[in-house]
């Protein structure tokens, strides 16, 4: 297989509810990353895009709709498609395009417009679920993720305030990123989120991400194109992907199996033996503050039970031993479902580059993992880029 | 290079001026209509349900008992074996109680607070649950590891449906 580098990255604003279509919100951000690779359309052979359930927008196949804000006629074009996890698994999926030789480039789009759901995008979730043995119980994804961290709280015997943290310090460092709808705003406390309003307990209002529109977008190629693009190119080391079964109460929700199934096989492509000790950035998925913990477990960035003990020790701060979240996630930015996982691999792409301004990871960081999740909560997605800056 | 260059659009619009009409809408109400055929396993899961018992499926391949059933296991691939019957009590592995229903509305004040769990059914293979809801019980007296029976609804009003088990109480 051939070596394959990102060499652009933009991405639109994540807002709670833009003004932009779908496919406007799409071009946005396609463009943005064309033009910091230097390049046109003309110079993409092929087009990988991404964008969750088509009932948000009401456009049954909206693949089709979508493909012209992404880029996508008259060229080779693929809608992928795993809930949560689409904007990591989409790079994969165009990895594949230009390892395997089919293309030199490949433009990666992700995109979600959540807000045209009335009354709440949270509604059209209870579809996902098992139509026979499960819907008719009325249930969503809040409720299933509050059954998950309430879990693995348990298991651990983590505390509200344990998970309010995690929350808060990507609340936090959002502030400083410009595509968040909360730049500039002000730092929130534990007591904030720990007092916001008890949706389904154990969540609470500020444990989650937003809901938001927003499209995020980058430029993949081989290697030969990649160095005559740019000196800095950011190669992609190893990528891997995992379902685990859909019957998910019928396996123990404190631990994400599949994500370090995914996890091993990204690190033995990348070469990776120690990831805790050879990744200096973790960009893991964080819709909800626990999340993130039990992705750093499944990623084995973090022993089990321990997180929470290397969080408060600042481990997992810009200036600890492994900074995770730098952009501020999904909680901090916002999480327009599939361009939020792409919203981490652009993080990825300018921390390894030196370009992400306040938000810089100090000390040259050379390899960093990006990982989203997914479907009915059993899919992750796994990404590892890394830079040689000797 | 900044960053800040390539990110652009996004533009965020206001309460204001999306109550105001200063912007067009298009309004669509879909209504999507199926009728689902439940299948081999499930159908009989669902007709053992109307009689007040709930069954499972063994496997031939890895000794496991599968519920809800299946007529393959998805692990090793095979056609499963024999139908049988599991008990209608079990463990609370996970719960919340919920202030929110499905489509994120509040639960109105004085109305009972939805508690979803995932129960461990006792006959079944450690570990295999379903999620149901909890009743008969204060919410602050849920516990993880509590033992919970099915409260069914009376026969005449069963149809065939996992809401023919109303909730699961503590016993």
């Amino acid at each position: 297989m051939r070596k394959v580098a990102v060499v652009g990255a933009g991405m639109t604003k994540f807002a709670r509810r833009a003004l932009e279509t779908p496919k406007e919100l799409s071009y946005q951000a396609s463009k943005a990353a064309l033009d910091s690779a230097g390049m046109k359309l003309k110079d993409i052979d092929c087009v990988a895009h991404g964008s969750a359930p088509d009932a948000f927008d009401g456009i049954h196949q909206k693949g089709e709709y979508l493909a012209d804000g992404c880029g996508g006629w008259n060229k080779p074009t693929m809608r992928v498609f795993v809930g949560g996890a689409t904007g990591v698994h989409a790079i994969a999926h165009g990895w594949y395009h230009v390892a395997s030789g089919l293309a030199d480039t490949c433009l990666v789009v992700c995109e979600e417009k959540m807000s045209s759901a009335m009354p709440h995008a949270q509604a059209f979730f209870l579809t996902i679920f098992d139509a026979i043995t499960e819907r008719a119980l009325g249930l969503n994804l809040i409720w299933i993720f509050a059954l998950e961290m309430k879990r693995y709280m348990e298991r651990y015997g983590y505390t509200k305030e344990d998970m309010a943290l995690s929350a808060m310090k990507n609340k936090n460092q959002g502030l400083k990123h410009p595509a968040s709808q909360f730049y500039g705003g002000n730092e929130l406390t534990v007591e904030d989120i720990l007092n916001s309003e008890v949706m389904a307990s154990p969540v609470s209002r500020l444990d989650v991400s937003p809901v938001s529109d927003g499209a995020a977008a980058i430029v993949l190629a081989s290697e030969r194109t990649a160095r005559r693009l740019t000196d800095k190119p950011v190669w992609i080391e190893g990528v891997g992907w995992c379902l685990d079964t859909a019957y998910w109460a019928t396996r123990d929700l404190y631990y994400p199996r599949y994500t370090e199934i995914a996890a091993r096989k990204a690190y033995k492509m990348a070469g990776i033996r120690e990831p805790h000790k050879e990744i200096n950035i973790a960009e893991p998925y964080d819709p909800f503050g626990y999340k993130q913990l039990h992705h750093m477990e499944g990623l084995l960035l973090s022993p089990k039970g321990k997180t929470v003990e290397l969080l408060r020790d600042g481990h997992f701060d810009m200036d600890g031993n492994l900074p995770m979240c730098p952009s501020g996630g999904l909680l901090g930015v916002g999480n327009p479902i599939a361009a939020a996982g792409t919203l981490k691999l652009c993080e990825l792409f300018w921390q390894l580059r030196g370009e992400a301004g306040e938000r810089q990871v100090p000390g040259n960081p050379r390899l960093g993992v990006a990982q989203a999740w997914g479907d009915l909560m059993q899919v992750s997605s796994v990404v590892v880029m890394g830079i040689n800056n000797a | 290079m900044d960053h800040k260059e390539f990110i652009r659009g996004g533009t965020a619009l206001s309460e204001d001026e999306i109550k105001s009409g200063k912007i067009f809408v298009e309004e669509d109400a879909l209504d999507c209509r199926y009728a689902w055929d439940t299948g081999v396993a499930i159908g009989r899961y669902l007709a053992e349900l109307k009689k007040g018992k709930i069954i499972a499926k063994k496997t031939n391949c890895c000794d496991r008992i599968m519920i809800p059933p299946r007529m393959f296991c998805e692990l090793c691939y095979r056609p499963s074996g024999a139908w049988t019957y599991v008990q209608d009590t079990g463990v609370v592995n996970t719960f919340s109680i919920s202030n929110i229903y499905y489509d994120a509305s509040r639960v109105p004040s004085g109305e009972p607070n939805p508690m979803p769990a995932v129960i461990e059914i006792d006959g079944a293979s450690k570990g295999m649950g379903i999620m149901h809801l909890l009743g008969e019980v204060k919410p602050e007296d849920v516990k993880i590891g509590m033992k919970v029976k099915a409260v069914w609804k009376p026969e005449s009003e069963r149809t065939g449906s996992i809401t023919d088990i109303e909730y699961f109480k503590p016993y």
